[in-house]
């Protein structure tokens, strides 16, 4: 055993208190998970940054044979969390768990600089868990947007003060919303065609912000389906953000919330639009299972959780529609966690074939992690950019002139990928819902 | 512990980039896929060529430091845990297929190239590689003939072993050599190419490999046959055979098994019988149609419940996807699942079988078994917890005795997976002392000095054998 710092002698500790000991055995180093990870093929097939590879740190650590030094936190850091090994996993190791989990840990004893303490104490205790707030804040860059001021600072070339990513990114960002258009929009609403279903919708933070169009589509969508719809108002950010990078005790509350806001629905589903949202949301059993208060309501919770794709397709949205577009050649990027923790990737597929005009065709490795993951293309903005380059040459092989995805952070990084591959011109991101919604109101369709 | 000199001069090799000392970086090569194996390597270095193996066998022979080539550490029989420390290998570098011979039928590769990589180049040009190990997915070609792995076709299409016509080698003395050759038939001398197929990289280290490749069959057809007797499953294998006929795999699962697959891949497996034999036939359409008209009939004859023949290539294929996850979903039940690979003469699968019920309830163990049933290779498998000891001296005990059993039937210890730690305390059973003391000859003109992946295959101490009587 190494000699540890008091540091990583009270993170060793929390290892072995916390770290799910069946769980880390249940990993039996088959390898089947290598050739899925995004990480461990981009490192060059460096097992440290294969799932594997981590599962066997962290039982390390747990065990006490290693300590919980700096290249082991940097293994937990360069995951992208997109938990693709977990559908090809034969043992069923739930890996998203232990890495949350361990994340966690590192964070309850992580010494971040000033600024950067600051910037995550603004960002997972003022920012996300207030709506309003976000609404501010997400004005705020649309007043930068529409005020001039945005043409000023790159004519100024002011941006250029940033790095590189930072720089595309403020260029694929899209033209947000007013405030009195984020306040306008309504609480409930009747179904356009015999009713099937009722459901409440999981309006999300950044998505009834920055992607308010979309939410107003996947409205809707659903009345089109025939679904009443409520967006109850305590609702609040799912909690994915805090959850994802070591903000546990943040994400539990922000779930409460959210249970307590959609019991009182009674609705039949929760929907909702955005991949990485739906996948925190389903796994609030998981997170509250110790909360005696919330364990059972928690598993009623999830039980309804279920993405506007799944809900289109199962009330055969595609069929009873007629759907066309622009003679043009569309591609999907998988959201990940869509995908590999909600299961859903056949849905929008279908969905997106039964489009009149629209030549579909498969990417190759689309349901290979973009690189976006969060605030990972912030965080590991390298790591993140080598991934978004070789996705975009996959893009490109499809000749797509339309990329869709399922997930706001998706849809900001396969803009930002044309972006920097300089092909804005000819290339076009979307959510699948607004591709959707632009096919059912197409003029030759009517 | 390696001076840091020598680590200096590991470095210079193959520059800082390619050499791993850290602690984190060790650990994540100290396993394979054995349950219950770990040791830390004092380090992990990544040569980029041939001549660069040879300078590092070089400095581990001087300074006597053992050395363990890994692939993608899928072996399960601790074959590639560096259980006395020393230097752990990687080939990711050396990963290339460097030449596909349509003339000859030959694809030439590095040890890196994963199987199934390697599987899919050839079939785009219409070739056929046979050998496919349950791993294939993520196992390395140069893993694959240094076990002499089988796989899911072995009974019409043989091993590995059948498919390497030659090789290049870095010996522990760091001469490369180069042995047998794009031939069909070369008798000149003695024949290094099958001595170093399956040495488990205890005599050389592979640094090239020419194998063998086939056109690749016409047409496929896949079908299920369910039995509520294990009997009569094994009969059906035993008449197949004896009706000439070879299927590309004739596969076997136990009830057991089938739950635990079903559960993972929900592809509509039966759970309520007690044995499903999975067969394949593949080569020109008449005859794939006529051999699997014939084998369903002898299915049927034999008592099978039901006999389905899958209709599109995708059920066929879903098919096989169970078959290949068994062992991991089996992993699903218990946290420790311990594997063997014990096999007999395909005549003697029946009897064998139900030795290993017997010694399941004798031992009070549970133990699932799938398998090759084609050619006898059958994997009981048990899943355990590695932290209930009792129950893992049980486990112990019973292997014992199905390793006694199968040699009794004519069988071996190990039919594709290897000795390598695990199964050494056994392998004097099968080759009896003279066996050992010719092979242990053998390692020592190879590698005087012990440096190539010690520890393995050879047991410190033989297992006391318990005779077993039924």
């Amino acid at each position: 055993m190494t000699t540890m710092t008091a540091r990583e002698k009270a993170i060793q500790e929390q290892f072995s208190l916390r770290m799910d000991e069946g769980e880390l055995l249940n990993c039996m180093r088959c390898g089947f998970c290598l050739p899925s990870c995004p990480t461990y093929i981009e490192t060059g097939f460096d097992e440290s940054h294969s799932p594997r590879g981590r599962i066997a740190l962290m039982k390390a650590v747990h065990d006490g044979l290693i300590a919980p030094d700096e290249e082991v936190e940097h293994s937990l850091n360069v995951c992208l969390g997109c938990r693709a090994c977990e559908p090809v996993c034969p043992a069923g190791v739930k890996y998203g768990h232990l890495l949350e989990e361990a994340r966690d840990i590192f964070a309850d004893y992580n010494e971040y600089k000033p600024q950067t303490k600051a910037m995550r104490k603004t960002v997972f205790d003022g920012l996300f868990p207030h709506q309003n707030r976000m609404e501010h804040a997400v004005t705020l860059l649309g007043i930068y947007q529409r005020s001039g001021l945005q043409k000023t600072a790159r004519k100024l070339g002011f941006m250029k003060l940033f790095p590189d990513s930072l720089q595309a990114m403020e260029r694929a960002l899209p033209e947000v919303p007013k405030r009195s258009e984020m306040k306008k929009r309504g609480s409930a609403f009747t179904t356009l065609a015999e009713k099937q279903a009722s459901v409440a919708f999981f309006s999300g933070c950044l998505m009834d912000t920055m992607f308010l169009e979309t939410n107003k589509a996947t409205i809707t969508l659903l009345q089109k389906a025939g679904c009443d719809i409520v967006i109850p108002d305590g609702q609040n950010c799912c909690g994915a953000l805090h959850g994802h990078s070591g903000e546990k005790d943040g994400a539990k509350e922000l779930a409460r919330r959210n249970i307590d806001a959609f019991e009182q629905t009674g609705a039949d589903y929760i929907i909702s639009n955005a991949g990485g949202c739906g996948a925190f949301l389903i796994d609030y059993d998981h997170l509250l299972k110790d909360d005696p208060a919330y364990a059972e309501r928690a598993r009623a919770f999830t039980a309804k959780i279920k993405d506007i794709t799944q809900i289109l397709f199962e009330l055969r949205f595609h069929e009873r529609f007629p759907l066309a577009i622009d003679s043009q050649v569309i591609t999907y990027q998988d959201s990940c966690h869509l995908r590999n923790v909600m299961h859903t990737h056949i849905a929008p597929r279908v969905l997106m074939q039964a489009i009149d005009g629209a030549d579909y065709r498969e990417m190759e490795k689309a349901d290979s992690c973009c690189g976006s993951a969060g605030i990972y293309n912030i965080v590991e903005t390298e790591m993140s950019m080598q991934i978004l380059d070789h996705k975009m040459e996959s893009a490109k092989a499809t000749n797509a002139h339309t990329i869709v995805t399922a997930n706001p952070g998706c849809l900001l990084q396969m803009k930002l990928g044309i972006e920097r591959e300089g092909l804005s011109e000819s290339v076009r991101a979307v959510h699948i819902v607004d591709l959707l919604l632009e096919a059912s109101l197409n003029d030759s369709v009517e | 512990m390696i001076s840091p000199q020598l680590i200096e001069q590991f470095t210079a090799i193959v520059g800082p980039e390619n050499m791993i000392t850290s602690n984190a970086g060790r650990l994540v090569y100290s396993y394979d896929a054995t349950p219950n194996y770990q040791s830390m390597p004092d380090a992990v270095i990544a040569p980029r060529n041939t001549n660069e193996v040879s300078s590092i066998i070089n400095l581990c022979r001087q300074h006597k430091i053992p050395l363990v080539p890994r692939g993608s550490g899928t072996n399960l029989a601790a074959g590639t845990v560096p259980s006395e420390g020393g230097i752990v290998l990687l080939f990711k570098h050396m990963n290339r297929i460097l030449e596909l011979d349509e003339e000859n039928l030959t694809v030439t590769v590095q040890p890196g190239v994963v199987t199934l990589d390697m599987i899919r180049a050839v079939e785009k040009k219409g070739l056929f590689y046979p050998p496919d190990p349950s791993s294939m997915k993520i196992s390395t070609i140069g893993g694959n003939i240094n076990e002499n792995s089988g796989g899911l076709r072995g009974l019409k299409y043989g091993v590995t072993r059948d498919y390497v016509m030659a090789l290049e080698a870095v010996l522990p003395n760091g001469d490369i050599i180069r042995t047998g050759g794009k031939l069909a038939k070369d008798v000149a001398g003695y024949d290094l190419t099958r001595l170093l197929v399956g040495s488990e990289g205890t005599l050389a280290i592979i640094t090239e490999a020419t194998l063998k490749l086939i056109p690749q069959p016409e047409t496929k057809q896949t079908m299920l046959a369910l039995y509520n007797s294990m009997d009569a499953a094994a009969k059906s294998v035993s008449d197949i055979i004896a009706a000439k006929i070879i299927p590309a795999t004739l596969e076997f699962l136990d009830r057991p098994t089938l739950v635990a697959v079903e559960d993972f891949a929900k592809i509509g497996l039966p759970t309520d019988v007690e044995a499903v034999l999975l067969i394949e036939q593949d080569g020109p359409p008449e005859i794939v149609a006529r051999d699997t008209e014939q084998m369903a009939e002898i299915c049927r004859r034999e008592g099978a419940v039901s006999v389905q023949i899958a209709a599109t290539e995708a059920e066929a294929l879903a098919l096989t996807t169970a078959r290949r996850s068994a062992l991991s979903a089996l992993a699903r039940l218990k946290p420790t699942t311990i594997l063997e690979d014990a096999t007999v003469p395909r005549s003697e699968i029946a009897r064998m079988v139900k030795a290993i019920n017997e010694i399941a309830e004798k031992h009070q163990v549970r133990i699932a078994t799938f398998g090759h049933a084609g050619d006898g290779n059958l994997h009981p498998t048990c899943p355990t917890d590695a932290r209930d000891h009792d129950e893992m001296e049980r486990v112990e005990a019973a292997f014992a005795d199905i390793f006694a059993k199968a040699i009794e039937l004519g069988g071996t210890i190990t039919g594709e997976h290897g000795v390598g730690m695990m199964k050494a305390p056994y392998l004097e059973w099968k080759m009896g002392p003279e066996g050992i003391a010719i092979m242990k000859a053998i390692k020592q003109a190879f590698d005087p000095d012990n440096i190539m992946n010690p520890g393995k295959i050879f047991a410190k101490e033989t297992r006391k054998r318990v005779v077993v009587t039924q």
